[in-house]
């Protein structure tokens, strides 16, 4: 009997996911059997997948061919180290999403359950074989199989405009970003024609092409991940996917074109140049900035975590940028350390955001309302939600001991050595890029004290809140699932780097596990413990015991008792809900100080107003700066193109005898 | 790590000594400022007492309060606890040391931080609420400006572990950094704002519109704010020992020697006490200034950082 490779396990999961949305399919009314029996199956193959890989790591390439497909052009696929993490990473990540929506989909919304579940599936499996494909073909498929796929998903309440018009600008900008990335595959083959990933790789680049081929890459990739200037997309398709597939398209999607730039860069275009790095970390540090800015002044939820995520794919870019620098310079050990931090801020994300999207899908289905502005208080409501949604938030702002704080620790540490690089101009300048990471992570803080004290806490602000029901079972264990990723991501960080050191030697020649295990498991020093340490567990304890032990004492040593009454408020007598502040007022001063940053539409009550009222809208500058002039110049173009058909068919024949004509004169043997 | 019996007895000293010494420099810095000010001062041990009567005092919690609000204090506490006990105040060599760097030592005064907001807006009051936004407005201008203080030192020291830089500055060759200038400055204003102190914020002030920790704590009572105020003397406390372990290392015992760690107290003791008297004097000689001056204020400490970061890297760098 031949043994299982890991590779033919990843295989036949990404089959099962397939076969699991087929059944969907087969009986679309039996909405029990979909999400009770279905999606839970789904989550189980995604922990098969994730365990799969996890034990993987460590080992050799393993590779399979499938003949499917064209003829003489079969599938070519791969399992490396790189692709085991994001495996790993699409794997876990899923899991919690899928079990949460087994209990998250309604009867009678938008999509027929049965396709839903087979778009849902479809999308996951896609996933996967982007992940293992080997080849451009198979990469191109699967990418636009994860395209479309995700496009259904977020056009599934289709009734509604501007959800459709969301998912068109969605599917518009995949596909510019698609044609960017074949365009890259077709320069790394070099003419050979050998479309298969060993072909590129053994394929010699001048510079040029080799930059030619890298900056598509780069522009591509980025047009999925969401870097400047072609983030648009995402702050308006996240917030209308439903929120299983916001989650699965923020944590998950977007790591996918992580993985491919990391690909790309450090794989197949050979050895990268200096200056790549610096292009990534001007783009990334952008990005970082503009993402956080905006969801601080967001009003609507999940715009507010969209444009979060839209930071946190700047602080991967900027990550990527400095292990290129690194990399380039040959100092790989450097280089190590930043590419982890690069591939543990992708686990990271993928928990806290999949976390905090989900909490917002329950929010949402608790109280039909997604405007920050008509929320508040639901802590009391929905205390599960809350709870998990607090552990989302301190994770996402870059706070110890979860887990953003690892990631943006091993970021930092790795910018501190920046000094040592053997370019005058670069060591100084890109030290100074740590301020503005440090900024952007501030900033996160104050957008996720924005996020969970308008949401959860304070007073409700409409009476409708009061009915507000908690998340049912499923729902709280895909949460916690995620909860639990999250803690471990930050507890245990020399466990997890340990084994997703695997990737980095491979791409690299060198890794960070040998440093890493030398201090005891609960030790993190990367470099050495004089240089820099830090052990979460420590943290955690130790703030657990303070709050424990300092809570005995107290009420052993005083006493305990307390009293209920209204609340003081320096004795002001108006106390309703509309004396917090909005979730408008609560940005203010983001507003104010990084005014240029936005562009504002605003009004102000005057005195003699019958009707008096203030608003502000906050619009994007790359929306009314590049993109509207952009699609007048295609809608002008297209209208001088549309002389040429003038709907007779005699004349469409002529254009085809003259291009005959043309082909015959230009292309002689 | 050093686990011996000895490193855990002084590294209990330590947090001991900072539990009892924190309200005592509040205590001194007020007595200060009304001497300064021309009052007659409150006496020394005044903090102690409004502890002590807080925790007699029973809590009063507002209706709509959630069990966050409750929770929080205690986790504020931990975490400035946590603090006083990485940062070297008599010793570097003590067993908690290792378990975070200075970037984690800013992630543990986040935490405290995002936790205070958010238990600021738990209750939905207009100062609470107003409260929370504006600690997190200096909370996001003064981490940076930390860090790239941070930045600077870690250059000097080639780590960013509290105790190495310490031990860089104190114990070697004496070298002038003309960077630390730059970064002790910027570090001063940042200790200012993020400790409530006065060109930011006005710890004595209850005037509603102008300010920031209290309006945040002020549905806080009994010992709910024993802790808070106990934590808030901690930070301080905290921000003092760390500026002057990082700008003013001498003193400090390097090793776990026992006389060493003896002369380490008196020479801890007297250079809070000056630094107190001098944190009342600028803050006698400064006056309050506007929300939205802050983050010019701020701006500015966040220029001396870099400019201190610049400096290490165009002039010092290649000595």
């Amino acid at each position: 009997m031949p043994t299982l490779l890991p590779i033919d396990v990843l295989l036949i999961a990404a089959c099962a996911w397939l076969a699991i949305g087929l059944a969907g399919v087969l009986a679309p009314r039996n909405f029990f059997f979909i999400s009770k029996v279905l999606f839970p199956l789904g989550a189980a193959v995604a922990v098969l997948a994730g365990l799969t890989s996890l034990s993987y790591l460590g080992g050799g390439p393993q590779t399979a061919v499938l003949a499917i497909g064209l003829p003489d052009l079969p599938f070519h696929l791969r399992l490396d180290n790189l692709t085991a993490v994001f495996v790993l990473l699409v794997g876990f990540a899923s899991a919690g999403i899928s079990v949460f929506a087994a209990g998250y989909f309604r009867k009678g919304e938008g999509t027929a359950p049965g396709l839903m579940c087979l778009q849902y599936h479809v999308f996951l499996a896609s996933m996967q074989l982007v992940l293992l494909a080997d080849d451009a073909y198979a990469f191109m498929v699967a990418w636009e199989v994860m395209a479309l796929s995700s496009f259904f998903l977020v056009t599934t309440d289709h009734r509604h405009a501007e959800i459709r018009r969301a998912g068109y600008l969605y599917l518009l900008i995949a596909h510019v970003g698609a044609i960017a990335i074949l365009l890259s595959f077709g320069v790394m083959t070099a003419g050979s024609g050998d479309y298969t990933f060993a072909g590129m790789r053994a394929q010699p680049h001048t510079p040029f092409w080799a930059s030619v081929a890298w900056l598509l890459a780069l522009f591509g990739f980025g047009a999925k991940a969401g870097l400047l200037p072609v983030h648009v997309w995402l702050p308006e398709a996240h917030p209308a996917a439903p929120s299983p597939v916001s989650a699965m398209m923020s944590g998950v999607m977007l790591k996918t074109a992580i993985y491919g730039l990391l690909r790309v860069s450090f794989d197949l275009v050979g050895t990268p140049l200096w200056w790549w790095g610096v292009a990534a970390m001007a783009v990334g540090l952008a990005t970082a900035l503009f993402g956080v800015l905006y969801s601080t002044v967001q009003s609507d939820m999940k715009r507010l975590l969209a444009y979060s995520s839209i930071e946190n794919i700047g602080l991967l870019a900027v990550a990527l940028g400095l292990t290129l620098i690194f990399h380039a310079y040959r100092m790989e050990a450097l280089a190590a350390l930043a590419m982890t931090a690069l591939l543990y801020h992708c686990l990271a994300h993928a928990g806290f955001k999949s976390l905090l999207f989900l909490c917002t899908g329950s929010v949402l289905h608790a109280t039909k309302e997604r405007s920050l502005g008509k929320l508040g208080g639901l802590i009391h409501r929905m205390p599960w939600v809350a709870w998990l949604a607090l552990a989302g938030v301190i994770a996402s702002a870059g706070l110890p001991p979860l887990s953003g704080f690892v990631s943006e620790w091993l970021l930092l540490q790795a910018f501190l050595f920046s000094p040592g690089l053997p370019h005058a101009w670069l060591n100084m300048v890109v030290p100074v890029a740590a301020a503005v990471v440090a900024l952007v992570a501030a900033l996160a803080g104050f957008a996720m004290v924005k996020f969970y004290g308008i949401v959860f806490l304070g007073q409700m602000r409409e009476e409708a809140l009061k009915d507000a029901h908690d998340a049912g079972p499923w729902e709280r264990a895909g949460l916690a699932w995620l909860g639990l990723l999250t803690l471990a991501l930050g507890v245990l960080p020399t466990w997890v780097i340990g084994r997703i050191d695997a990737a980095t030697t491979q791409l690299l020649g060198t890794g960070l596990s040998d440093k890493v295990r030398e201090h005891g498991w609960w030790m993190l020093a990367p470099i050495s413990p004089d240089r820099a340490s830090y052990e979460p567990l420590i943290f955690l304890v130790t703030i657990v015991a303070a709050v424990l032990l300092g809570r005995q004492l107290v009420h052993r040593l005083y006493h305990g008792r307390t009293r209920r009454s209204p609340a003081w408020d320096c004795g002001y007598v108006f106390q309703g809900p509309r004396a917090q502040d909005t979730a408008e007022g609560f940005s203010q001063p983001i507003r104010r100080i990084f005014e240029p940053m936005f562009r504002m539409e605003r009004h102000f009550p005057t005195l003699r107003d019958e009707k008096p009222y203030y608003s502000v809208k906050v619009e994007d500058h790359f929306w009314h700066g590049l993109y509207l002039p952009l699609a007048r110049l295609v809608n002008g173009i297209s209208a001088l193109i549309t002389g040429l058909q003038g709907g007779r068919i005699a004349i469409y024949l002529l254009y085809s005898f003259l291009t005959l004509i043309l082909l015959l004169l230009v292309a002689r043997p | 790590m050093d686990m011996s019996i000895s490193g855990l007895l002084w590294q209990l000293l330590a947090i001991v000594l900072a539990l009892a010494l924190a309200p005592l420099l509040t205590g001194w810095v007020n007595q200060c400022r009304a001497w300064l000010q021309n009052r007659s001062a409150p006496p020394l041990l005044q903090p102690y007492y409004m502890l002590h009567k807080l925790f007699h005092k029973d809590v009063v919690l507002a209706h709509g309060a959630s069990p966050l609000f409750g929770f929080a204090p205690y986790v504020v506490f931990g975490c400035m606890l946590l603090a006083c006990a990485i940062i070297p105040v008599l010793s570097t060599d003590l067993p908690f040391a290792p378990s975070a760097d200075t970037i984690a030592l800013v992630g543990v005064f986040g935490l405290a931080r995002i936790f205070i907001s958010l238990a600021a807006m738990d209750i939905g009051t207009s100062f609470g609420t107003l409260g929370g936004r504006r600690e997190m407005l200096v909370g996001f201008l003064a981490e940076p400006a930390l860090l790239m203080v941070i930045f600077t030192m870690a250059m000097i020291a080639q780590s960013t572990s509290v105790a190495t830089i310490v031990e860089t500055l104190a114990h070697r060759e004496f070298v002038i950094y003309p960077s630390l200038a730059f970064a002790g400055i910027a570090f001063t204003f940042v200790s200012f704002a993020e400790n409530a102190r006065v060109p930011v914020d006005n710890p004595a002030t209850h005037l509603e519109l102008t300010m920031i920790h209290e309006a945040m704590i002020l549905e806080y009572s009994g010992r709910h704010l024993a802790l808070i105020e106990w934590a808030a003397s901690l930070k301080l406390y905290a921000y003092s020992c760390l500026g002057l372990a990082l700008f003013f290392p001498w003193g400090i015992a390097q090793g776990d020697s026992f006389a060493g760690l003896l002369l380490a107290i008196p020479v801890v003791v007297a250079k809070l006490a000056i630094g107190g008297a001098l944190l009342a004097l600028i803050e006698t000689l400064n006056a309050k200034v506007r929300i939205f001056r802050a983050p010019e204020f701020l701006g500015t400490a966040f220029l001396f950082a870099v400019l201190g970061l610049l400096v290490r890297l165009l002039l010092e760098s290649r000595v």
